[in-house]
């Protein structure tokens, strides 16, 4: 089955599989992941599922939207491949896929 | 592998968080989450929205899957509670069945404010607070019928746009002399009466129902103005009020909502209680809140799981929220109260998207960010940390 591996803040990897149609945030919450908080439950409204696609991924994946950019835009960790986790639909063709998580949510 | 049973009564935002923490916070026993739903934990802010549109399904919705349920090993049982047996540990369920609980943690949420008016029992009048009254609103949401709202909070105003956007004529009925008036500022309340009257909903500032009319089924509503107004369906958003039964009962200390400390336990230490049903004391505000917003039962919820493995976890308590109406999303940092200015940036009366900071005695309290995500983070940050603000430069910034 194809999966997702979440690399924490100080390295740890948690792999979760990748279930078509789903948010990186709900595969996220889904599978325990800690680190990813997702307290709106997906309307870009928070910005606690912030995660920094590995840039390999990064054309895959794809780029955040202009209200997702301006949720990030003021976040400390941003990194340039940063995407809030409820804003990427998953694809079961991403199997391999690799996102770090940021030391805190805010 | 402990044999102690966690047992979590409620089964919405917070008792969902709840289970999901203590594993986290390493509950090696059993946990048992006990609603009175049948289905999985779902999202409740979209059901006003997404929901009512009919755009997703409750499955959608869940906050985890029911695979996540049964890897984490946490048993769902759809049960109501009838009584806690504090002496014995044990819930009485309203089979008649026992459940002991090591650990118990009360979520039990809040619900609707009854409408006391004649007529407020007739069919096709509507509470908005669960799946199944949107299941139902739903089936009387035909195009061109007469829909309306009695209160215009979040709620009202949510529901009034979801039912626009399904081509019924909406009214609003707003008791006070502006919608939001309980929470935001004149300009905020001006703002949204003009977005809503642009969209064509009926805004009645002042008016108060007098009583529901209809045969069987809700016909009108008439205010105290001796005015009708025609309607086919009624909703009623005039707020809720915290399920505090069950700890009442059970002789915990309930002042409008089950009191809670900084670690989310009850005035019997043994009993933690998290989400809408909760009031607490902070210090940061100098009175005690009762708080009814998602964020901020996620947040109890994880306190009180740390609490039950004791580790230790405060409530910061730095609420916010949000609300989609149309294509505006607004986010609310903070809490208003006592504010004495109010600052815009951008204009709300004109514009599409701004900024109202909240002040007191000069320190940021509260934001409310319409089409705003930069501003709301911001504000965000700026509470959390208590830094002295410089309005002047937050409304220049946020001009270009």
């Amino acid at each position: 089955m194809a999966a997702v591996t979440f690399v924490s803040h100080d390295g740890e990897k948690c792999e979760a599989p990748l279930d078509e149609g789903c948010s990186l945030m709900q595969v996220a919450t889904n599978n325990a992941i800690a680190g990813i908080d997702g307290d709106c439950g997906g309307e870009a409204a928070c910005g606690t599922c912030h995660v920094i696609v590995d840039p390999t991924w990064a054309d895959k994946v794809g780029p955040s939207g202009p209200e997702e950019e301006e949720m990030l835009s003021m976040n400390p960790e941003r990194q340039a491949t940063s995407r809030l986790s409820c804003q990427i639909k998953v694809s079961e063709s991403w199997d391999g896929l690799t996102v770090q998580l940021p030391e805190f949510q805010m | 592998m402990s044999t102690a049973r966690a047992v979590v009564v409620g089964a919405s935002h917070a008792g969902a968080q709840l289970v999901a923490s203590l594993r986290q916070e390493g509950w090696s026993g059993e946990i048992v989450l006990v609603g009175d739903e049948s289905v999985l934990p779902y999202q409740r802010p979209p059901l006003s929205k997404a929901y009512l549109a009919g755009k997703c399904s409750l499955k959608e919705l869940a906050i985890r899957s029911e695979d996540f349920y049964a890897k984490q090993d946490i048993k769902r049982v759809a049960a109501t509670v009838k009584e806690i047996d504090r002496s014995a540990a044990e819930l009485v369920l309203g089979t008649g069945d026992r459940l002991a609980y090591d650990a118990l943690a009360l979520c039990t949420g809040a619900h609707p404010r009854r409408l006391r008016a004649e007529g407020a029992d007739l069919d096709g009048v509507h509470y908005l607070r669960r799946s199944s009254d949107v299941e139902r609103i739903r089936e009387d949401t035909i195009p061109g019928r007469n829909a309306v709202i009695v209160g215009g909070g979040y709620i009202g105003l949510e529901t009034a746009a979801s039912l626009r956007a399904l081509g019924l004529h909406v009214t609003v009925l707003e008791a006070a002399d502006r919608v939001l008036e309980r929470v935001s500022a004149p300009e905020v309340s001006t703002f949204f009466t003009r977005v809503h009257e642009h969209e064509g909903v009926d805004v009645r500032n002042n008016a108060s129902v007098e009583a529901l009319v209809g045969d069987r089924r809700v016909q009108g509503v008439v205010l105290a103005s001796g005015e009708s107004v025609p309607a086919d369906l009624v909703i009623i958003g005039i707020g809720i009020e915290p399920s505090t039964e069950l700890a009442e009962a059970a002789g915990l200390v309930v002042a409008d909502g089950i009191l809670i400390d900084a670690q989310a336990r009850t005035s019997d230490p043994t009993i933690v209680a998290a989400g809408d049903c909760t009031s607490q004391d902070v210090p940061r505000y100098g009175r005690r809140i009762r708080l009814e917003s998602v964020p901020s039962a996620v947040e109890q919820a994880k306190v009180a799981a740390a609490t039950i493995c004791e580790r230790d976890k405060v409530i910061a308590a730095l609420p916010w929220f949000w609300s989609d109406q149309y294509d505006l999303k607004l986010q609310i940092a903070g809490l208003n109260t006592g504010y004495d200015d109010v600052v815009l940036s951008g204009d709300p009366t004109r514009d599409h998207d701004f900024t109202c900071y909240y002040l007191r005695q000069g320190e940021l309290v509260a934001a409310d960010c319409v089409n705003r995500p930069r501003d709301f983070m911001t504000s965000k940050r700026l509470l959390a940390q208590r830094a002295a603000v410089d309005v002047a430069a937050l409304t220049a910034k946020v001009a270009v």
